[in-house]
């Protein structure tokens, strides 16, 4: 019954919010509701139920390889959010507090969703919940920004809802006892006598829908301007949790289009997407001047290892699961960061912001290691994730083509990555700029959550958990039924 | 039965092309509530319900038929009508997309449907019932109007369009799937659509008009 608390206790935790007086203390909320998720979390990474609590919802090993590292994430952000707010003090925060934890109940939700309608409900609840979040500094530019995110997002989830039901009308024609239910169990155990043009059917909506949740290219539109114009800890939210929930569907339903005999198409439109993601961000990010729509655009490099990686047989899955972590946690890092900076600099692209080295040192350092880390540098986590998701591309399963575009497109992201980090961080601050860094002095608060993110990051890498290894062999095992 | 049920789904046919055609932002609401009427009632004569004991026997459904009714017949026109007012849009819809290649498209779009939905298998009971190539037809049309039209509000009007066929493909299941699955949607299309309100409200503020073509700052 635990794992009931995971979404119960954020959802308590955003009527407190809701209701709570006091605009200095509501902002606290959220590192001790997040606080007492994590612990739940990792108790239960290390001591798993041993069967899902029912059949329409549970802690699998899929959500417990999962779901602990969106738990950490929400952690930080939430003790960063606090400074954040702080700082913020003439916006209104009841809104933002209360929304942040509904996401993370509704994001447990849907990690531990085993009903194909219980997942899209959970997404389209995380789509709508962020939608405040983003809006958070009311400018013109967050208007529009939220404008393109609801638009597009809106249309994915629809198009991922009729997915849902070409996969049910599969179930319902295959017949048989399992006809019409929709918890993923019961579609694995129908498996072949699922009727194979709607699996098809249901397959291509799904990935378009959960893959523009995940932000695919070209289903990735949304992104830039979104993670641009949001706050950093909503974009860290957003890059960490979001994401890894419509990953986390596109997986189940991947099993399910296996068991039904599909598995080679799924897996190699999932390369595909995978590889065209890769292209297009490595592109973006050659042009991009602006540092934090790069990082958008690095979310879209690192959605297309995980899609490749996915499409590439156990060793892949394994290390897809890997890459969850390593850049949930890496890339929470990079958005803290780059938010000190961005407020300390008041402008965002390369031709206004420079020498930040100067005058917030410490965010720089941990903005140019951060992006070190998440362009593979050893010893961080992404390195050993991204060298298996390298290693099953030359496996069996894999293509050495494949491999060939995911390491040119690697070493074009990280041109593109390093242009814009030094134009930032090296050189002669603006006299501007000056004036406006001293309102926004680096404090602990808004220092060390970034830190500690960067920390457990470069954890993964040097000595990774026995615990983690085995959740993530548990899920593969999961998702890949022995024949 | 399916004759009837047919018919219905022909008028949604007609009403996707009547919202492709019209350039005036309130017909184009008005087509979109009929249309939510005529969804509603669907329910009812797939599940055979007519006489108040076997409403109440199958009360799921009748639930279902009475939100669909209630939510797109009349809340969501209603909103948008207000929204349209309060935001004081021109009522003309400018569009990208002219009204006749839009209906050529739309009319395309559902012989089309038509073909497609006759390569998918069906159940002996969904045979002949023009149920698949009606729900991709009033998807096409909902994207269609997506990317044809440039005014926030007729956009919403597209993506409405696009979850009404979304809704016209789930009456295929609504014998077998739980309630859930059905209330779920209308919920969230409810509260899907209060957001999009207030946003085209914020819009409205932020740029005093309500043209997506001007949402141009960011791009690359």
């Amino acid at each position: 019954m635990k794992e009931l608390l995971l979404v119960l206790l954020p959802l308590a935790g955003a009527a407190l919010a809701a209701v709570w007086r006091g605009d200095r203390t509501r902002p606290w909320l959220m590192p001790i509701f997040g606080a007492a998720h994590v612990v739940l979390s990792l108790w239960l990474l290390v001591a798993p139920p041993a069967e899902p609590l029912g059949s329409w919802f549970g802690f699998d090993p899929l959500a417990r390889a999962v779901l602990p590292t969106v738990s950490l994430l929400f952690v930080f952000c939430a003790a960063y959010g606090v400074s954040y707010l702080r700082v913020r003090a003439e916006r209104p925060n009841r809104v933002f507090v209360s929304l942040m934890l509904a996401v993370l109940g509704l994001l447990s939700a849907g990690h531990m969703a085993r009903h194909l309608g219980l997942l899209w409900i959970a997404t389209e609840g995380v789509t709508l919940a962020a939608i405040p979040l983003l809006h958070f500094n009311a400018t013109p530019r967050a208007f529009e920004a939220t404008w393109k995110y609801l638009l597009v997002g809106g249309t994915g989830i629809a198009l991922s809802l009729l997915g849902s039901f070409a996969l049910g009308y599969a179930s319902l024609h295959g017949g048989g006892e399992n006809a019409g239910d929709l918890t993923f169990t019961a579609l694995l155990a129908q498996g072949a006598g699922l009727t194979r043009p709607w699996v098809l059917a249901a397959w291509v909506l799904i990935l378009v829908g959960y893959g523009t949740k995940m932000g695919l290219a070209p289903m990735h539109t949304w992104k830039p301007d979104a993670y641009g114009e949001a706050p950093g800890i909503v974009g860290a939210i957003l890059t960490g949790g979001v994401t890894t929930v419509a990953f986390t569907a596109i997986l189940r339903v991947r099993a399910v289009v296996a068991a039904a005999g599909a598995g080679a198409i799924a897996d190699r439109t999932l390369i595909v997407i995978g590889l065209f993601s890769l292209v297009v961000a490595a592109l973006f990010l050659l042009g991009t001047r602006d540092f934090k729509r790069m990082l958008a655009y690095s979310s879209v490099e690192h959605m297309g290892i995980l899609a490749l990686a996915a499409g590439l047989g156990r060793l892949g899955l394994w290390a897809a699961l890997f890459h969850v972590w390593a850049n949930s946690l890496t890339k929470g890092a990079l958005f803290l960061s780059a938010g000190n900076i961005r407020r300390a600099a008041g402008a965002r692209t390369m031709d206004e912001v420079g020498g930040m080295a100067k005058l917030t040192p410490v965010s720089a350092g941990l903005f140019v290691a951060g992006m070190f880390a998440v362009t593979a540098l050893p010893p961080f986590g992404p390195f050993f994730s991204e060298l298996r998701v390298l290693r099953a591309s030359f496996g069996p399963s894999g293509s050495a083509i494949a491999g060939i575009v995911f390491l040119a497109c690697l070493l074009f992201a990280f041109f593109g990555l390093t242009r814009v980090v030094f134009a930032i961080v090296d050189g002669r601050p603006r006299v501007a700029t000056k004036l406006n860094g001293r309102r926004f002095p680096e404090t602990a608060g808004v220092i060390v959550p970034p830190l500690i993110l960067l920390g457990l990051s470069l954890w993964l890498g040097l000595a990774l958990p026995e615990v983690l290894s085995a959740s993530w062999t548990d899920a593969v095992a999961q998702l890949y039924p022995a024949p | 039965m399916n004759g009837t049920l047919n018919l219905l789904i022909g008028l949604t046919m007609g009403l996707n092309l009547m919202a492709l055609g019209s350039s005036r932002i309130p017909s184009l609401i008005r087509a979109m509530s009929v249309q939510g009427v005529v969804l509603g009632v669907m329910p009812l004569l797939i599940e055979h319900l007519f006489g108040w004991e076997a409403m109440l026997h199958h009360w799921p459904v009748l639930l279902v038929a009475v939100a669909t009714i209630t939510v797109k017949g009349i809340v969501i026109p209603r909103l948008l009508n207000r929204a349209m007012r309060a935001a004081n849009i021109d009522r003309d819809m400018e569009p990208l997309v002219g009204y006749v290649p839009s209906i050529l498209l739309g009319a395309g779009g559902t012989i089309a449907a038509m073909a497609l939905a006759r390569s998918l298998p069906l159940l002996p009971e969904h045979s002949g019932s023009l149920l698949v190539p009606g729900a991709l037809a009033a998807v096409l049309t909902g994207f269609v109007l997506l990317i044809g039209r440039t005014k926030a509000i007729s956009q919403v009007c597209g993506y409405l369009i696009l979850e009404n066929g979304i809704y016209l493909f789930g009456l295929l299941l609504i014998h077998a799937t739980p309630l859930l699955v059905e209330a779920g949607i209308l919920l969230d299309l409810t509260v899907g659509v209060f957001v999009i309100g207030i946003i085209v409200d914020h819009i409205q503020r932020a740029f005093d008009t309500l043209d997506t073509r001007k949402l141009t700052v960011l791009r690359e």
